[in-house]
């Protein structure tokens, strides 16, 4: 790819330095054009004001959600050499992952079954076992007084407490890392991993959605699903599929992506450790700044009328990039924003979006996010980074460290 | 436990008693659960996440600090303090 020379005109959010640091990017498109526009990886629109992503993510008649990927493709590259996936395959898994991929009335109901199992009171239930994994796993290399940040701590959290909660498990965990990275990360560059990756995990969840099935009984994820009733009627199969897949994708590289940034954060400020040990009721505003400062998660919408924005004629079929982190950045709203406050007063951060798509696991990803920082610095109250430079980011649609020596 | 709430009233500026409420936009809550959390029991959330002031939403002298707070905190702009 080209170098970009423009960010306004041009921007290209793989460019390793938009991973690394896009803070200054944002703001430079915040102050010249808030509605930047590029043609790269298939062309899309995309705002930095918190105002206009407030706004947009609210307009769902002329912004829809049937497409939230941030980049499209047509045919796989020529040459390119993978297995086919054959036509009942795709009929198979042609589900859809309800309901961020929906727009009402299907995306109504939808929600609607799936927040019952992540309200605050449901998921309290997995903070315990959070926690002693978040322990066992910081035991696990402590003795060594170095580790991975991300690779070995932040990156293991997520899949065993999802694995968990939908009833499969958790020695898979490894490896469903790796599918929704290659389908969500990697898988973003690369149509063919892209496609593997998701037949890989339709797959694997259509066999344990029929081994539930077999077994009925469980009190799980999947269980609920099975046996949830929309209107008198059960949730038909490819439904229950569609939607264990979004919980799989939604809520692994998200997760973990916050947890790293946090522990990152955290390596390079030891007032913000001590403040943490010495005012622990500070957690939870804690985590919600972390959350504001180092969003993870950039969404897309697919334009469904020929409409404007902001003086910016936008034509159906056009993509916009939900950058919910610039609008989390936007100093019209937040004082300071590139200064973390662990008690900021006024923070109506976007993390986990606005409006009717809100973020259903967003109760899971806090706690995950205070347990996991919790149970770090209760261990490992002092460390840093072991080398800034040899930190590297994810970019895109989710943006976290992915290797991330600390020592201590 | 069983205690009733306090004074029900705040003085305005002129001097004129004033009963604050908070209120919850029920359209535009999307359950960020955020109020809640900021304002412990000022909010009760429903299984959905959705929320709704406890009681009538009357806000004492020294809730109106704490209930600014979830104003500041909603992403949904979905709570107001209001004088009735
Ligand atoms: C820090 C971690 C997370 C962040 C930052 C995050 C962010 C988001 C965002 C921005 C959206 C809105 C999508 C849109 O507007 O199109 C969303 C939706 C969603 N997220 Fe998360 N997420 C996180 C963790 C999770 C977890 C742990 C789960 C579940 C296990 C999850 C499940 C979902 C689901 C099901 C939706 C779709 C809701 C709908 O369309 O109504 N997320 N998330
Ligand atoms: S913070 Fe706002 S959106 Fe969230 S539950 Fe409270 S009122 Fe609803």
């Amino acid at each position: 790819m080209p170098e970009v020379k423009d960010w306004t005109t041009d921007y290209d959010i793989f460019d390793p330095s938009y991973k690394k640091d896009p803070f200054p990017i944002w703001d430079e498109i915040r102050g010249q054009c808030p509605v930047a526009h590029s043609e790269r990886w298939g062309g899309s629109f995309m705002p930095t004001r918190y105002e206009d992503l407030f706004n947009i993510a609210r307009d769902i008649t002329n912004f829809s959600s049937r497409n939230v990927l941030v980049t499209d493709f047509e045919a796989p590259p020529e040459g390119a050499v993978y297995e086919e996936p054959t036509q009942e395959d795709l009929a198979q898994y042609n589900v859809g992952a309800p309901p961020i991929t929906s727009d009402p009335p299907v995306h109504t109901w939808a929600r609607k079954l799936l927040l019952p199992p992540f309200s605050v009171t449901s998921v309290s239930k997995y903070e315990q076992e959070t926690r002693e994994l978040c322990a066992e796993l910081v035991d696990g290399f402590i003795k060594n007084g170095h580790a991975d940040g991300a690779a070995d701590y932040a990156q293991q959290i997520p899949s065993r407490v999802i694995a968990s909660m939908l009833g499969i498990p958790k020695e898979k965990a490894g490896e469903f890392t790796e599918w929704v990275r290659g389908f969500l990360e990697l898988g973003l560059t690369d149509p063919v991993l892209r496609q593997e990756s998701a037949i890989n995990i339709f797959k694997y969840l259509n066999e344990q959605i029929q081994e539930h099935k077999a077994n009925p009984g469980h009190d799980d994820l999947i269980t609920y699903l099975l046996n949830a009733e929309v209107d008198g009627e059960p949730v038909p199969e490819g439904h229950v599929l569609g939607t264990c897949f979004l919980i799989l994708v939604a809520g692994i590289d998200t997760t973990w992506s916050s947890i790293g940034s946090a522990i990152w954060h955290l390596a390079q400020h030891p007032e913000d450790r001590a403040r943490l040990i010495n005012e622990p009721e500070l957690i939870d505003s804690a985590v919600e700044e972390l959350l504001r400062a180092y969003s993870p998660v950039t969404m897309a919408r697919y334009v469904a009328n020929d409409t404007e924005y902001a003086g910016c004629p936008m034509s159906e079929g056009s993509k916009v990039l939900m950058n919910f982190p610039a609008a989390n950045r936007d100093p019209s709203v937040f004082e300071n924003p590139d200064k973390v406050i662990l008690d900021r007063e006024k923070n109506p951060h976007i993390a986990f979006g606005v409006g009717i798509h809100r973020c259903a696991g967003s109760n899971l990803a806090r706690m995950e996010m205070k347990v996991s920082i919790q149970e770090w610095l209760k261990r490992i109250p002092e460390y840093h980074l072991e080398n800034p430079d040899a930190v590297t980011w994810a970019g895109g649609q989710v943006r976290g460290p992915r290797l991330m020596p600390v020592a201590w | 436990m069983g205690r009733r709430p306090g004074p029900r009233a705040a003085i305005d500026a002129g001097g004129l008693v004033v009963v604050m409420k908070v209120k919850v936009d029920s359209e535009k809550c999307q359950g960020h659960n955020r109020c809640y959390a900021m304002a412990p029991g000022m909010f009760k959330v429903d299984e959905l996440g959705y929320a709704t002031p406890r009681g009538d939403g009357t806000l004492t002298p020294d809730k109106m600090a704490l209930a600014q707070k979830a104003v500041d905190n909603c992403p949904e702009r979905a709570i107001e303090i209001v004088d009735e």
